[in-house]
Parts: structure tokens; sequence; C-alpha cells
């Protein structure tokens, strides 16, 4: 019996070269210099104002979408599951359908009707309405963050309302609960692992993206991902990129712990 | 009736937002002006220019080729960890999980960027880095999809088939491997979607010289976006569809209720 623990050696050899060997490479970049040994400069120099203004971008912007993502999903699962048993499926197949069309022309789609001369000014112009001024913005960015991660949140929390037995909810209203108090007291406690879930789930990504904030913000909007990821292309400053990586992965860490379901809540789409 | 007219209404609303964008990239494909804003009549132009691309084409070569070898090797190395981990006391397990399932939940750019800085020591950056960083963030995907269905599956019967004379193999292949295909299946499945649709890893991974399309694209947007991206998002968006319909409509065991 035992000894059939081998057959975990790839794995164990994978995650050790791919997984663990890279966190020490990212320690050596960020924390070593050849003409000073070990040294914070690179650390300080990640936490100098400039970046944590881009952090506190990141963090504003980001929470903006996850309470967005939240209040679009949550009642979108409990009409979801108001549906019949068929036709549920079918609804979450057309919900995260548009998360498997490649993600840098998802982006894409909205840079085509948010920018300056995009659709919709071109259709405010049609109507004689004042053109608004969301290219460039942060608005366009969590605009794009939501249509990007909208899914991550509703999987979760509809499996979670999903796993709500339906004799749970009569039992309260037998016994005299509201809806709002059902609400209140039943679905929302029982739900709280789905819903943190989810938040780790959005947060996360749009926390560190950089793609989106690229595209949709015109450059801009300097989020955290985007700096990191100058630090690395243009600026080629590997070091203080390092450092600043380090720092992020530090802030991101703790989510780990909270979600770790993310495959299984892909799962349940493919199965 | 009106609670069930304002879900409708709602799931309406959901819905247009998330298919407005792609109703317009798929018609702008069909439009034989350049600027977006004008109809110039149907036409068919910028597909013929999607196909006669080669730079295109070598992308998506690229794609599938990075997406269905990464998918593999990532199902060869999880599936016998599956096994091993069966037999692991919870404690292991959890320890084994916790490290194996960083890739998958660290954010992209770290993710990334460790892989670049490891990867970049060794060799030049190209497929095969890439390659490498695909099958690491894809194993846990394919790992989570099968320990499940392992777990429900009851092992005497493994050792009942050794006891009739089965070698361990050819035990494992006609006894346990038919009960836990779909959960291989599935895992292959989903690295193979996640290989395809990534642009984070593979942005850092790359090295110069070669794309796949999401790096591609990523790239050619900051020249403007051009009518055949129209056409690649209509054939990608057709080509997502019909996988998703294939498998919502494939017989399924009645297990599943979902």
């Amino acid at each position: 019996m035992k000894k059939r623990v081998w057959l975990t050696g790839p794995y164990v050899f994978w995650i050790v070269i791919f997984t663990i060997l890279p966190v020490i490479v990212l320690l050596w970049y960020a924390l070593y210099d050849s003409k000073q040994g070990i040294t914070f400069e690179h650390l300080r120099e990640a936490v100098k104002p400039v970046h944590l203004k881009a952090f506190w971008n990141s963090i504003l912007i980001s929470f903006e979408c996850t309470v967005i993502c939240l209040l679009l999903a949550y009642p979108l699962a409990l009409c979801i599951r108001a549906l019949k048993l068929g036709k549920r499926s079918t609804m979450i197949m057309i919900v995260i359908a548009p998360m498997w069309m490649n993600y840098v022309l998802r982006i894409m789609s909205w840079q085509l009707i948010l920018s300056k001369n995009g659709l919709l000014n071109s259709l405010l112009t049609i109507l004689h309405l004042p053109n608004h001024d969301l290219g460039n913005s942060s608005a366009a960015i969590v605009i794009g963050m939501i249509y990007d991660y909208l899914p991550f949140m509703l999987l979760p929390v509809y499996n979670s309302i999903m796993s709500v037995g339906d004799d749970v909810i009569e039992a309260a209203r037998d016994l005299g609960a509201n809806k709002l108090t059902v609400f209140a007291k039943i679905l929302l406690p029982l739900t709280i692992p789905g819903i943190s879930s989810g938040i780790v789930m959005v947060f996360v990504p749009a926390l560190t993206t950089f793609a989106i904030s690229d595209m949709l913000g015109g450059g801009k909007v300097m989020l955290i991902g985007n700096i990191i990821e100058q630090e690395f292309i243009s600026s080629m400053n590997w070091k203080l990129g390092a450092a600043l990586s380090l720092v992020l992965m530090i802030v991101v860490i703790p989510g780990l712990f909270i979600s770790p379901t993310k495959a299984e809540e892909q799962n349940t789409i493919i199965n | 009736m009106i609670k069930r007219f304002v879900m409708r209404f709602y799931v309406v609303l959901i819905f247009l937002f998330l298919y407005v964008p792609i109703g317009i990239l798929v018609v702008l494909s069909f439009n034989n002006s350049r600027s977006r804003a004008v109809w110039g009549g149907f036409t068919l132009k910028w597909y013929k220019v999607l196909f006669m691309n080669k730079t295109i084409i070598h992308a998506l070569y690229n794609t599938l080729y990075i997406a269905f070898l990464s998918a593999l090797i990532a199902t060869l190395i999880a599936l016998p960890a599956a096994v091993g981990i069966v037999y692991m006391r919870k404690k292991q397990v959890k320890v084994m999980l916790a490290f194996g399932n960083i890739p998958m939940l660290n954010a992209d750019i770290v993710t990334g960027i460790l892989l670049m800085l490891t990867l970049s020591r060794v060799m030049n950056l190209g497929t095969t880095s890439i390659l490498l960083a695909h099958v690491t963030f894809n194993i846990p995907y394919v790992l989570l999809s099968i320990l499940p269905k392992l777990k429900s599956t009851n092992m005497s019967i493994y050792e009942a088939a050794r006891d009739l004379g089965a070698g361990p193999v050819s035990a494992f292949i006609k006894v346990i491997l038919p009960e836990i295909m779909p959960g291989v299946i599935s895992g292959f499945f989903m690295a193979l979607t996640m290989s395809m649709d990534d642009f984070v890893v593979t942005y850092f991974t790359k090295g110069a010289g070669i794309d796949t399309l999401s790096t591609l694209i990523y790239g050619q947007l900051k020249r403007g976006i051009k009518p055949v991206m129209y056409s690649l998002s209509t054939v990608i968006f057709l080509v997502v569809l019909i996988i998703l319909l294939i498998v919502n409509y494939m017989p399924r065991d009645s297990k599943k209720n979902r």
C-alpha cells in the first residue's frame, strides 16, 4: 500500500523545480546585489510613494470591480436557481461562453465601444446627445474587469446558492420568516463560503492585471501590474521588478488560503 | 407576475452586457468599410485576409501546439500523482495540495514573472519555456478534477483484479481508469482551454520572436484595431460555441445534476 506514494514523484519534482525554486530565485533577484550582498534597497524602492499610489489605485479599482461583480452575480444566481432544472445549465453556459473567447479579444471589444471615437460615442452623436468621456479612464477599466471576471464571481456564488436545499428555505417560511428574513438569516449566511471564494477569485486578478488597464486606460491609469510589467519589459530593471512582485505576492498570499476551489468551480461548467 | 418580469428583465440585461460586445465584433467582421461607424455592405474579405495572414496562422499553430502538449504532459503527471495521493495520509495530502495549487491560485503576473526569472537563467525563452510554464499552471487543474473521481472509486477492485492475476499496469488501465475517465477528460479539456486563453504567463515567458494568438493580438493592438481581428474573434467564438454545445449535450451519467 505505502509504496504507491512514489507515483507522486514527477508531481513533487515539478512542484520543487517550477514552484518552490522560482520563489527562491525571486528572493535572490529582489534581495541580493553583487556589490552589496544582501540588500533591502530594491525593496525600499518598491515601496516608494509613486508605487504605493499605483498600489492604492489598484486596490480601489479592484475593490469597485469586486463589489459590482458581487451585486450583479448574486441576484443573477438567484434568478437561475428559480429556473427549471433543465434550463439552469443552459443559462450557466450562456453566461460562461464569452469567458472562453480569447482574453485579449474580449478586452478589445470594449476598447471598440468605449474609446473616444468608439461606437458608444458615435451612437450618442447620432442621437444628438453629449459625448461621454469614458475612454482612458478608470471607469472603462472597471467595466472591462467586470466583463472579464463576472463568471469568476457567478460560479462559486451559484454553486453555494444551489447547495442550499429548498426544504431549508421552506422550513423557514413555514416558521413565519418573511422573504427578507429568509435572505438575511438563511440564504446569506449559508452562502458566505461561495461569496468569499468569489471575492478572492475576482479581487486577485483585478488587483494584478496589466492588460486591461493598458488597453482600456490608454496608459493614463497606472496600476501596480502596469508598473511591474514596465520594469521588466521596457525599463529592464529586473531587480526592482522582482522586489515589486515580491510585495505583490505577499499581499496576494492570504487569499490563496481562502479559495482552494477555483478548479472545482471551473469543473462544474465542463462536467 | 411582476417578480417574474423583473427577473426576466434582469437576466436579459446581463445577457446584453455579455453579448453586445461580441455581437459588434461579429457584425463588424462582415463590414465592407474600414470604419467602425459606417456600414459599407456585406463582405467576407476579412475572413480571406485572416486565412491568408501567415503571422496569425503561425500564432494559431503555436497556441494549439502548446495547449495540446501542455495539457497532455500535465495529465500524464497529474494522473499518477492523483493515485499516489489517494494512498497518502490526510496531513500529507494537505501539504501536497497547498504547494501544488500555488500556480493556479497565485496572481498570473507573479506566476509569469517567477517562471520567467527562473527559466531565463537556464535557457533562451521560447516555445519550450512557454510549454513548461503552461504545464506548471495546468497540473493543479487536472489533478483537482481527477481526485474527486478517484476518491469515490473503491480501490479494492484494483486489489481484486491483482489477485485474479492482472499485472499492476493492466489492472489500473482496465479497472481504475474507466472509473475515473470522466475526470481525466474534463481535466485535460480544462487544461487545454486554460492554456489557449492564457495571456499573462505567456507574455512573460515567451521571449522575443515567438507569439501565441493572445500575445500577437496584444502586440498588434498597440498599433490600432484592424478589421482582421473582427473575423478572428468571430471564428474563435464560433469554435468555442460549438465545443460548449457538444459538451453540454453529450450524454452524461445521472449522478451529475448541474
